[in-house]
């Protein structure tokens, strides 16, 4: 379908599906298997500009538009969910400081990210504070002019690969969700290390590590916006990061069905090629609807962003939601038409299959997602 | 340093349909690239640059839609794009083809280096490089593989030879072809893109060239096609089974039964 990208967004998927189809997916089956950072792709990625797509032009970005992003996202996570996710993570620690950083701030942390030179990572999430992000434990107390963190911070995305972390702490524990605060910690900060690397399902690409804060002191000028702002900072990078992952999904699936059909045409059994029987035919097209129906839904949600609109929350979870799902509906009956072969490593479905389930968990479950929907509906009907 | 490279737009498939009349190319309905040797010779163009400053200038022979080839240069970090075209220059061959592109490098003045691609994967003759540096009367050091020094008057190369390499300086200016092991191509940025969508490409006709009507297109062209035909595959062999001693010496009966 012809969505009416302008020739700046179709530059953008043309450039960002040559360097999937050139770099990323001769790459995704060893760092599947090898859990390295790919820092080679992410080089290419930077060269390229596509990390300047969430960073404004004046920091030495391309602009902060959405719908770009998302387009070079699901280009990307169409050849391999993992590396794609280190770049979409680095723009969720970047969007903090594009926007609630003040200008040194952003002078100082933006042009290194836009350029790809250094990532970033977004740090909430802790063992006791998943869905329920209000939870978290690690605390910031301010000093003179500083702030000492103390805590731990789990399941973050590029961690420890990450230079630059927008990291969310409690200032005031006794104000509850209005307590939490925003800061911008560089790795290397004395009292800032790392624990365990994770050993994933998927997404091997990527690192997921602890962050550990032990009396980790940090000028007071990396805090982000005011103290007691951390959840409204939370709150508004997740709805413009939403998107991105909703994309991510969107490209694991479009890339699991591309790889269905090509094989679908390929097999022969009983003499025929199977994409011959209605069977398969009838299975593609439910495939092929659902990932159109969710990327339809995925670009109205980043143009409405783009054009300004305020209240995305509810379009903004039900494109995360609802593309994860395909995702992972798509992914396994993509390994389904595969058939034996499909289960076995030496075929690329199946880990697009294992790529895909996260894209229903995290930046939110879709539980969560399905809360907010809900709760967004009750609010509409009630004016 | 101010550069020039040459680039041939081709198509994309290595399975082209050929005319029987013509025993040209058909290019209808593939998709056309450009030469994958010229893309290095892109990339070291724009290296070469980036280490002395100076400009890049894509030169191309070709129709009209050999724009789109002289864009993706410039996405890559070239400064300009030219194209060589002209109903007068269809169906030059090598040596026409190579008369022309010298004639409007002569046009563009002054150079430090000429840069092309080994071959076209399309020809697949390797004559036109050297045949503009000798239309130029400058050096050529063909098959680069390395440079290994450059000043603004002198290269050292190291040349691709089947049984090793050899290391060649030349003064400059000079013509180099090179192979695909020189570098690896880059890919474009998106700000690189976003300069070749409005770059200007400068059109230079016969007019504006003035070469010799005798040495250009179809009747400047010396070449003669008669026949072009996809080889027979080789067929069979014969494989000798046994013991190594038996072997030899049924491969010695063999070998005297044919030359007798």
């Amino acid at each position: 379908m012809d969505y009416l990208f302008t020739d700046e967004q179709k530059m953008i998927k043309e450039l960002a599906h040559k360097i999937a189809e050139e770099k990323v997916r001769p790459a995704a089956a060893k760092y599947d298997i090898s859990e390295e950072y790919p820092w080679d792709v992410l080089k290419v990625i930077g060269e390229s500009d596509l990390f300047g797509l969430f960073i404004p032009e004046e920091y030495g970005g391309m602009g902060v538009n959405i719908t770009n992003l998302c387009l070079a996202t699901e280009e990307l996570s169409r050849a391999c969910g993992g590396i794609a996710v280190c770049y979409a993570a680095s723009a969720l620690g970047t969007f903090p400081i594009v926007l609630f950083g003040n200008e040194e701030q952003k002078k100082k942390y933006l042009p290194d990210l836009a350029s790809g030179k250094k990532v970033a990572a977004f740090g909430i999430t802790e063992p006791e504070a998943g869905s329920d992000a209000s939870a978290i434990k690690t605390t910031a107390r301010k000093e003179g002019d500083h702030y000492i963190l103390n805590g731990l911070k789990h399941f973050i995305t590029n961690g420890g690969d990450a230079e630059t972390y927008s990291i969310i702490a409690m200032t005031n524990k006794d104000k509850g969700a209005r307590g939490a605060s925003a800061f911008i910690v560089e790795k290397g900060t004395p009292g800032f290390t790392f624990g365990k690397k994770e050993d994933k399902f998927g997404i091997r690409a990527s690192s997921t590590r602890e962050l550990i804060f032990t009396d980790c002191k940090i000028p007071a000028k990396n805090l982000l916006a005011k103290e007691g702002m951390g959840f409204i900072v939370t709150m508004r990078t997740f709805d413009m990061s939403r998107p991105g992952v909703a994309a991510q999904a969107l490209g694991i699936a479009q890339g699991a069905l591309e790889l269905a059909v090509k094989y679908a045409k390929q097999r022969h059994q009983f003499g025929k090629s199977i994409s011959s029987f209605q069977g398969i035919q009838w299975m593609l097209a439910d495939m092929a609807t659902e990932v159109e129906a969710a990327r339809a839904l995925v670009y109205s949600c980043a143009r409405a962003i783009d054009a300004g609109s305020r209240d995305v929350s509810k379009e903004s979870a039900m494109a995360k939601m609802y593309a994860s799902d395909v995702a992972m509906k798509v992914t396994v009956d993509a390994l389904q038409i595969f058939g034996g072969y499909g289960y076995m490593k030496d075929y690329p479905i199946e880990k697009y299959v294992r790529d895909a389930k996260i894209t229903q968990i995290y930046e939110g479950t879709n539980q969560v997602q399905r809360n907010i929907i809900g709760l967004q509906l009750i609010r509409e009907m009630a004016k | 340093m101010n550069i020039i490279v040459c680039i041939k737009q081709v198509p994309e498939t290595t399975e082209v349909r050929i005319n029987p009349e013509t025993n040209t190319l058909i290019r209808e309905g593939v998709k056309s690239i450009i030469n994958p040797f010229d893309m290095y010779a892109i990339e070291e163009g724009v290296r070469l640059k980036e280490r002395f400053g100076g400009k890049i200038t894509i030169l191309t022979m070709g129709p009209p839609q050999a724009d789109s080839a002289l864009r993706e240069a410039i996405s890559m970090g070239a400064d300009e794009g030219i194209l060589v075209c002209d109903r007068a220059f269809a169906g030059s061959d090598t040596w026409a083809t190579s008369y022309t592109l010298a004639g409007a490098i002569k046009k563009i003045g002054t150079f430090d280096l000429v840069i092309c691609g080994k071959q076209a994967s399309d020809g697949d003759t390797a004559q036109v490089g050297p045949g503009i540096a000798t239309h130029l009367n400058i050096p050529q050091v063909t098959y680069v593989k390395k440079v290994e020094e450059a000043t603004d008057k002198l290269m050292r190369l190291e040349r691709m030879l089947e049984e090793g390499f050899e290391i060649i300086e030349t003064p400059l200016p000079a013509l180099l072809t090179v192979v695909k092991e020189i570098n690896e191509p880059r890919i474009p940025s998106l700000k690189g893109m976003m300069r070749a969508k409005s770059a200007k490409i400068i059109i230079w006709g016969q007019k504006d060239l003035g070469l010799d009507p005798q040495n250009i297109g179809l009747c400047g062209s010396p070449t003669q096609v008669v026949k072009i035909f996809t080889p027979a595959p080789r067929v069979g062999g014969q494989i000798l089974k046994g013991e190594a001693p038996e072997i030899a010496e049924k491969i010695v009966e063999l070998l005297r039964n044919e030359v007798n």
